[in-house]
């Protein structure tokens, strides 16, 4: 019999978690239960693992960080082979270890397979950006090849479990993951477009742009691109920062809302935007203390009804406050927090410890331009976006003729917009490749108009300012 | 008046303030929405779920007008709202006992009867009240929420805690 202890979820006021068939996986030679589908990552978490691998350098303790195979902390060695173990599923009997020090290239030399694509739009993101300019281009004759690397479409709307607000063009009163759902049934059925998943594409080369699937390699030759490669997690500068139980809020949202299992038992938020309020909420209705909400601003950062949602719960919003360090030994034991002055200054004397096993940072995110600076796009770094940012026209093209951008990777903002975006870029080529057509140009103006009144209000000033920054002509 | 982006807590003075605080006549003429919708975002949920046309807004971004002559109390947009902004509050029957309803979203599910600890805006517990009506929100899975609590008590009462025996 297998006794560990079970962070998964099994009962939720909103989702239901399918799991398939029990299996048993071993790590460090010990079993543990693990269910069909599952990311090796979430399963063995569940159970209370929480080192997975040691750092090359100064050999600390890592664990999992952000859930969607960006940031390589919960590399581990599955039959011999290093791997992301949080895009790895789960299959009966897996040998699984520690990664120590640097992972090997034992599949180099392996065989793959190749495969050369000529097409008209190749899209590079599968979230909700880039599934809306897919959405134009379907069922037209242009030969679109989406590429995105999760094992489903969707980007972060699978984890989003709180109703869209928005108008009801935008999807507003549904839940992201149910719009997630309907988009990949939806596109599956478009002949003229092909979708790759599990697949990232890693640089741009003369002779087309480069991907790397599990066991093939693709090159592909678009005319137009889209490039919607979306954004990645801030990380925040604090002692222990790296020990486990230190935590992306995005990678926290995976764990919990696509694979039903609990970052914790306790929790602490950094951060007040909308991230850190959402998650806090959803910590709570998956059954975890929160412990508090600690924000540096004297202000709260994400919208009132999102603050309000926590506080009626008890949950505390500590503004002018940071967190200093955290400790422990294998992981998170106790977070110290201590007020700040208009300066930032830490007030000496305000320290206060607070226990918890699990600390969850939710301080911004930061674009993923790094494929839009391998085409050439001419970049500006304006804070109000999220940083070094592509400048584009209105209609999402960038400084490089039918390369254009939508999404978190233009300005970090939500999904109503990136989907609004995405639309327009996905116009701007129809435009582009079929001549001014009336039907079309309507369009675009039309998603123009909306984002732009979607933008309107005070919350998105900062966007709207960084915008007129961005923009050619 | 506090500010309610430095506390996440908005007072009542705020909410009169704003207009969502009905006359003392129309409170005691039946059940009617209080709307904590205070800051200007883009949505317009409640304006297209309202099946009587209560709630308008000029432009997307505005905070939604409520007409209190209008609204019928009927708790539609209280499990439609995903701010969870929208309770229906009722003062108009006889005795001690106001309704308050609300959107509740949390474990373990609350059904007809049960006994809950009522919280305020800050997650105070304000005292206990008798669930009287519950439904999913077939849209959401909201429990658009119905709980019997104190008179003096339905302009505090904002969320529950279901205590299952
Ligand atoms: S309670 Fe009913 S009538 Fe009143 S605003 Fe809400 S939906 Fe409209
Ligand atoms: S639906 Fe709720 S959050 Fe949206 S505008 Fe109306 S009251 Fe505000």
């Amino acid at each position: 019999m297998i006794v560990n202890p079970d962070l998964r979820i099994y009962t939720h006021p909103i989702l239901e978690f399918k799991r398939g068939g029990e299996v048993t996986v071993f790590f460090e030679g010990k079993p543990f239960r693990a269910f069909e589908g599952e990311a090796l990552a979430a399963a063995i978490y569940a159970s209370g693992v929480n080192v997975f691998r040691i750092s090359p350098v100064r050999g600390r303790p890592r664990g999992v960080f952000c859930m969607v195979g960006k940031c390589g902390s919960c590399m581990v060695r599955v039959d011999g082979v290093p791997m992301r173990s949080c895009v790895t599923s789960v299959r009966h009997d897996m040998k699984v270890e520690r990664v120590s020090g640097l992972p090997d290239l034992s599949r180099y030399g392996r065989d793959v397979a190749r495969e050369e694509l000529d097409v008209d739009v190749l899209i590079i993101g599968g979230g909700p950006a880039g599934m809306a300019s897919a959405e134009v281009l379907c069922g037209t004759d242009l030969e679109t090849v989406l590429i995105d690397d999760q094992i489903r479409l969707g980007g972060q709307l699978i984890k989003q479990t709180h109703i869209f607000f928005g108008s009801r063009e935008l999807f507003a009163g549904r839940r992201g993951f149910e719009i997630a759902d309907d988009y990949n049934k939806r596109l599956s059925k478009c002949s003229n477009l092909k979708i790759i998943t599990g697949t990232t594409v890693v640089g741009v080369f003369k002779e087309g742009v480069l991907a790397v699937g599990d066991n093939v390699l693709y090159l592909v030759r678009p005319k137009y691109v889209v490039v919607a490669a979306g954004a990645f997690e801030n990380h925040l500068v604090f002692d222990n920062n790296d020990l486990p139980g230190v935590m992306g809020a995005g990678g926290a949202q995976t764990l919990m809302n696509v694979w039903g299992v609990k970052p914790g038992s306790e929790v602490l938020v950094i951060g007040s935007g909308n991230v850190g309020l959402i998650i806090s909420y959803q910590l709570l209705q998956a059954g975890v203390n929160v412990k508090a909400v600690v924000e540096a601003l004297p202000r709260i950062g994400g919208w009132f009804v999102h603050a309000a949602k926590i506080r009626r719960y008890g949950i505390p919003i500590l503004t002018r406050h940071t967190i200093l360090s955290v400790k422990g030994s294998e992981r998170v034991e106790e977070a110290v927090i201590a007020s700040v002055d208009e300066n930032w200054n830490v007030v000496p004397g305000t320290e206060k410890a607070i226990k918890t096993d699990t600390v969850l940072l939710a301080v911004g995110l930061t674009p993923n331009t790094e494929l839009l600076r391998q085409f050439g796009v001419a970049m500006k770094y304006i804070p109000d976006l999220g940083g070094l940012v592509p400048l584009r026209t209105r209609y999402m093209e960038t400084s490089v003729e039918n390369v254009f951008i939508a999404g978190d990777i233009a300005a970090i903002e939500e999904a109503t917009t990136a989907f609004i975006e995405g639309w327009i870029a996905g116009y701007s080529i129809l435009i582009k490749a079929y001549g001014e057509r009336e039907d079309f140009i309507e369009s675009r103006e039309k998603y123009l108009r909306m984002l732009q009144e979607y933008r309107s209000a005070p919350v998105s000033e900062k966007v709207r300012r960084g915008w007129q920054l961005s923009l050619i002509s | 008046m506090t500010d309610f982006k430095e506390t996440g807590v908005v007072d009542l003075k705020t909410l009169v303030k704003m207009g969502y605080v009905p006359s003392d006549v129309r409170l005691h003429r039946g059940p009617v929405a209080i709307y904590e919708c205070v800051e200007e975002i883009p949505c317009d949920v409640c304006v297209f779920s309202c099946p009587f046309n209560a709630v308008s807004k000029n432009k997307m971004t505005d905070i939604p007008k409520v007409d209190f002559e209008r609204c019928t109390g009927c708790g539609v947009c209280v499990g439609r709202c995903p701010g969870l902004a929208v309770f229906v509050v009722d003062v108009s029957r006889e005795g001690d006992e106001g309704y308050v309803t609300l959107p509740h979203e949390l474990l373990p599910p609350p059904s007809q009867g049960d006994a809950v600890v009522v919280l305020d805006r800050e997650g105070g517990e304000a005292g206990t009240g008798r669930v009287v009506k519950t439904y999913r929100d077939r849209l959401t899975g909201s429990w658009v929420t119905t709980v019997a609590v104190p008179k003096n008590l339905v302009m505090n009462v904002r969320a529950i805690r279901v205590i299952k025996r």
